[in-house]
C-alpha cells in the first residue's frame, strides 16, 4: 500500500487535501502545530493509492507521497 | 520523522519539494492558492532547467515577498509595473529567463497600461497572473476581476454594474495584441485544473526560451480570507461562480505557425 507524510509544521489545517483525497482517508487529526494549525493525518485503517491528489493541492507542500509499485504490491499479497 | 520520510523497499517518492522552492513556511493564510501557483512555477523552472538564468520581478500584493519562496534571482517592481521592470531586465540581458509574478489588483488596476503595452510591444516575457477577485493583501477591496454582485470592502452592496462596471477579461485581452504569443487561462480550484495549469506554464516559459513572443498564464485563484469562506467552499466558489464568467481555455497560440528563434535575434531585431 502507498503511503503519505505530513510535515506537521507545514500544515495550516486548510483541509483541502481532505476534500480532494479520493479514498477519503484523510482527517484532521485533533493536535496542533506550534503555529496553532490544526494538522491533517492518515487515518491508520486508510488505504491509500498513492495518487498524490493531496499533494497537489497542497498550498504549502506539507505532504510527501511514496507509492507502492505494482511488483512491491504484488510481493506483499 | 526522518525515518517516515525515507523510501522503504518496493517504494517511491513520487511527490517532494522542488528545488526551487525555498523551504520556508509562506506567510500566506490557509488554503491560499498563491502556494499552489509558486509551486507550479517552481516545478516548471526545475523541469526546464531554466532556473538558473530565471529572474522573477515580483510585484506588490499579497505576493510581494515572493522572492523569499521561489528561489531564483529577483527585482522587486512598484505597484503595477512589474512588466515594465521586466521589459528592462529582458532587454538589458536577453539571455535570461524573466518572469512577472502579478495579483489582480496590480495587473489589473494600477498596472493595466504597462501590463498591455508590455504584451503589445511582444516582450519576450512570462506573466504569471493570479486572478482572485480582490485586493487580497490591503483588505478585500473591489478589483477590476470582482464578479457583478461580489461584495467587498468597496462594494458592501455587491458590484454594480450602473457603478462599477463589470470584471475585467484579462487572457482575452492579452490574446487581441499582436505581441502575444500565448495566453491561457487556468484554475488552481481542482486537481486537474491545477495539472492543467503546470502544463500552461510550461507552455508559457518554452515560449519565451524559444523567443516567440510574450506568454501570459491568468490562474483563477482562491482567496478564502478575503471571500469569508473556508478554502473547501472557496474552492466550490471558483468552480460555480468564477469559470462561468471567466471561461478557461487557451486564447492564444502562435507556436502552430511561428518559427524559432533565438531570443537575442529577436530582440535585436525589434530594438
Ligand atoms: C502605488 C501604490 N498604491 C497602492 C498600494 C496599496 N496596495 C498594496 S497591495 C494592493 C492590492 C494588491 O492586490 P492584488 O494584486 O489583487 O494581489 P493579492 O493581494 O490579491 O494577491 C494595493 C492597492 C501600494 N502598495 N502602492
Ligand atoms: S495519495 Fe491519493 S489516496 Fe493517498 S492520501 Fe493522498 S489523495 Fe488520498
Ligand atoms: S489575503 Fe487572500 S490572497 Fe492574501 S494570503 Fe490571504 S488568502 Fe492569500
Amino acid at each position: 500500500m502507498s503511503r503519505v507524510v505530513f510535515l506537521e509544521d507545514r500544515c495550516k489545517g486548510c483541509l483541502l487535501c481532505v476534500a480532494v483525497c479520493p479514498s477519503q482517508i484523510l482527517r484532521p487529526s485533533g493536535r496542533s502545530n506550534r503555529n496553532g494549525y490544526e494538522m491533517v493525518e492518515m487515518s491508520p485503517e486508510g488505504k491509500c493509492i498513492g495518487c498524490a491528489s493531496c499533494a497537489f493541492m497542497c498550498p504549502d507542500v506539507a505532504i510527501r507521497v511514496f507509492r507502492t509499485s505494482p511488483a512491491g504490491k504484488r510481493r506483499k499479497a | 520523522m526522518s525515518e517516515l520520510l525515507k523510501a522503504r523497499a518496493g517504494e517511491k517518492l513520487i511527490f517532494d519539494h522542488p528545488s526551487v522552492l525555498s523551504e520556508a513556511v509562506t506567510h500566506y493564510c490557509p488554503g491560499c492558492h498563491h502556494g499552489i501557483a509558486h509551486r507550479l512555477v517552481a516545478e516548471v523552472l526545475e523541469e526546464l532547467e531554466l532556473a538558473s538564468r530565471a529572474i522573477m520581478v515580483a510585484s506588490v500584493g499579497c505576493s510581494v515577498i515572493s522572492y523569499d519562496y521561489i528561489s531564483v534571482d529577483s527585482v522587486e517592481s512598484p505597484h503595477g509595473r512589474a512588466c515594465a521592470v521586466a521589459t528592462g531586465v529582458k532587454r538589458a540581458r536577453p539571455d535570461t529567463i524573466v518572469f512577472t509574478y502579478q495579483g489582480d489588483g496590480d495587473m489589473g488596476a494600477i498596472g493595466l497600461a504597462e501590463s498591455l503595452h508590455a504584451a503589445a510591444r511582444g516582450e519576450h516575457i512570462t506573466a504569471v497572473f493570479v486572478n482572485n477577485t480582490v485586493y487580497g493583501m490591503t483588505g478585500g477591496q473591489m478589483a477590476p476581476t470582482t464578479l457583478l454582485g461580489q461584495k467587498t470592502t468597496t462594494t458592501p452592496m455587491g458590484r454594480r454594474m450602473e457603478l462599477e462596471g463589470g470584471p475585467v477579461h484579462m487572457a482575452e485581452m492579452m490574446s487581441q495584441l499582436a505581441g502575444v504569443a500565448y495566453a491561457e487561462r487556468c484554475s488552481l480550484d481542482s486537481v486537474r485544473h491545477i495539472r492543467a495549469a503546470q502544463d500552461a506554464i510550461r507552455k508559457a516559459f518554452s515560449i519565451q526560451a524559444k523567443g516567440l513572443g510574450f506568454s501570459f498564464v491568468e490562474l483563477l485563484s482562491g482567496c478564502p480570507t478575503n471571500w469569508h469562506m473556508d478554502p473547501v467552499r472557496a474552492n466550490t466558489r471558483i468552480r460555480e461562480e468564477m469559470i462561468p464568467v471567466f471561461p478557461l481555455g487557451v486564447y492564444k497560440d502562435i507556436t502552430a505557425q511561428a518559427v524559432p528563434v533565438i531570443a537575442d535575434k529577436v530582440v535585436e531585431g525589434r530594438s
